[in-house]
């Protein structure tokens, strides 16, 4: 099992071309895309969406679909009206009126990028059967942006690289693929920093390569990372044994002992353990587990999952709590 | 004046930079400075600031806009080719042929291609296929003249009305 790889998604950008994009739309214009899209979501028999107006949601509630990588933090906090089909499983989500009209978005955990993308292109084949997409054949999707026009694509996997981060190898790795026409970014996208030792790679260009290729170029070069990873993994086993071991351990232990603790630091220290099962230190609990964690751990899921609102303070002791339950 | 650069035609544009706080001051006929403009508005490519590299003039330096340059102006929602430059967003699907000359550069520099050549909206996909084919039969249109076939021509014409026809139609 490959546990370098903790979610597959793609990402396509869509917009209409007899209303403005969003940035000179009005609230007339953005109501009318709701509405359009709205009645072509619903029709379809394939998915079940629920949908939302973001204004109508909630602050906690945007935070929690932030979090669970459903929505972007641009959406939440768009100045016009915006909204957001979401499929009952949670794997695709289809946001209205973010920076493009559209953005079909398709996330799974693990390896699942062609999976991804089979279900992003169904979903896309529908909704251009109902509405009039803004197509050009020289320039193919037009995006409110010049960096997303062409194929509208963005594939992207959220990778764990703790050896390598370990080992100080990321910052080359980082200026290597850039080069390549790859972005990386953190475990919240632009300008985010890779906490947990998370880092989001993903396709740079958009235009002029069939959609498989850009597909295949970023799996290709993701391949190449995952094997770094594992051998630097086995480099830190063989030279270093003894220190892995301890700093494993003891993330396992605050993890399990402790009684307050904030999400940075929870992150850190399941980054940790992840690590120490995957190089089979520890054997007492689960990836799967620690990737339930993972997600469980942020301040808005959490105050979801116990049904109410929380102080920070309050927070991190319910967090310890959860996490002791979970790693019982 | 004499234009400073090929000192044969009158200098209309006079273009004031100011790099690294050091001003320089050119003064151009229209042929040298729309010569010169492209260079200058060449910002080296980088990844993490692509948007400040591309759409706008390298750091440090301001270029005045030549004086004779009229607005560019998208005829669907009413942007300024400046406005977009700054703002790094398109404001409407029309924006893209209200632009189209300017946004090669952008493109090749940002994509490294002007090309699409994925997906296909199966809705628009016969209507692009008929008019590859009207563009691949206007070739040979003029290829039948040229050799002076005219009855070919005649034929190949008639064959184009009937495709355009059939695009009007849709």
């Amino acid at each position: 099992m490959n546990d370098i790889v903790v979610t597959s998604r793609i990402r396509l950008a869509r917009n209409l071309s007899d209303v403005p994009f969003t940035i000179k739309m009005n609230d007339y214009d953005a109501s009318n895309v709701i509405d359009r899209v709205r009645d072509v979501i619903l029709k379809n028999k394939q998915y079940h969406f629920d949908f939302f107006e973001i204004k109508k949601l909630p602050l906690i509630k945007r935070q929690v679909l932030i979090e669970k990588h459903l929505i972007s933090p641009a959406l939440a906090s768009s100045k016009i009206k915006s909204a957001v089909a979401i499929d009952q499983n949670e794997n695709i989500s289809i946001m209205i009126n973010e920076e493009d009209h559209l953005r079909i978005q398709v996330l799974y955990r693990g390896q699942e990028i062609q999976k991804a993308w089979e279900d992003a292109n169904r979903i896309d084949d529908f909704l251009e059967q109902h509405l009039p997409y803004a197509y050009d054949e020289t320039w193919g999707y037009l995006t409110s942006c010049p960096t997303n026009v062409g194929t509208g694509l963005r594939a992207s996997f959220m990778l764990h690289l703790p050896a390598l981060t370990l080992l100080g190898y990321m910052k080359g790795i980082i200026d290597t693929i850039t080069k390549l026409g790859i972005a990386v970014r953190g475990f919240y996208g632009e300008g985010s920093e890779a906490a947990g030792n998370l880092y989001q790679i993903s396709n740079q260009i958009t235009l002029g390569q069939p959609e498989e290729d850009i597909i295949a170029n970023v799996v290709s070069i993701t391949n190449q990372i995952i094997e770094q990873e594992q051998q630097a993994r086995l480099r830190l086993l063989s030279e270093n044994r003894a220190f892995v071991e301890d700093k494993v351990y003891r993330a396992y232990g605050i993890l399990k002992y402790a009684r307050n603790i904030s999400s940075n630091e929870a992150l850190k220290l399941i980054s940790d353990v992840r690590m120490g099962i995957s190089m089979g230190i520890i054997k007492e609990t689960t990836i799967d587990k620690l990737d339930v964690l993972l997600n469980l751990i942020q301040p808005a899921i959490i105050q979801d999952y116990f049904g109410r609102e929380m102080t920070p303070e309050e927070r991190d002791i319910k967090r310890a709590e959860l996490i002791r339950k979970i790693l019982e | 004046m004499l234009c400073e650069n090929c000192g044969k035609r009158p200098a209309t544009v006079h273009y004031t930079q100011i790099i690294n706080g050091v001003k320089t001051e050119m003064h151009l006929c229209e042929v040298c400075a729309k010569q010169k403009g492209s260079i200058e508005f060449d910002a080296p490519f980088s990844v993490t600031n692509f948007l400040a590299g591309i759409l706008e003039p390298a750091f440090g330096t301001q270029v005045l806009k030549p004086s004779f340059e009229v607005a560019l102006t998208c005829k669907g929602c009413g942007m300024t080719f400046d406005e977009f430059r700054r703002a790094g967003r398109f404001g409407c699907a029309m924006c893209y042929s209200s632009f189209s000359e300017k946004l090669y550069p952008i493109f090749r520099r940002i994509h490294g291609n002007t090309k699409h050549v994925g997906k296909i909206p199966t809705k628009m996909g016969e209507d692009i296929a008929i008019k590859r084919e009207i563009d691949r039969l206007k070739i040979e249109l003029n290829v039948a003249i040229k050799n002076e076939e005219y009855e070919k021509a005649a034929r190949i014409r008639d064959k184009i009305r009937e495709l355009e026809k059939k695009l009007s139609r849709e």
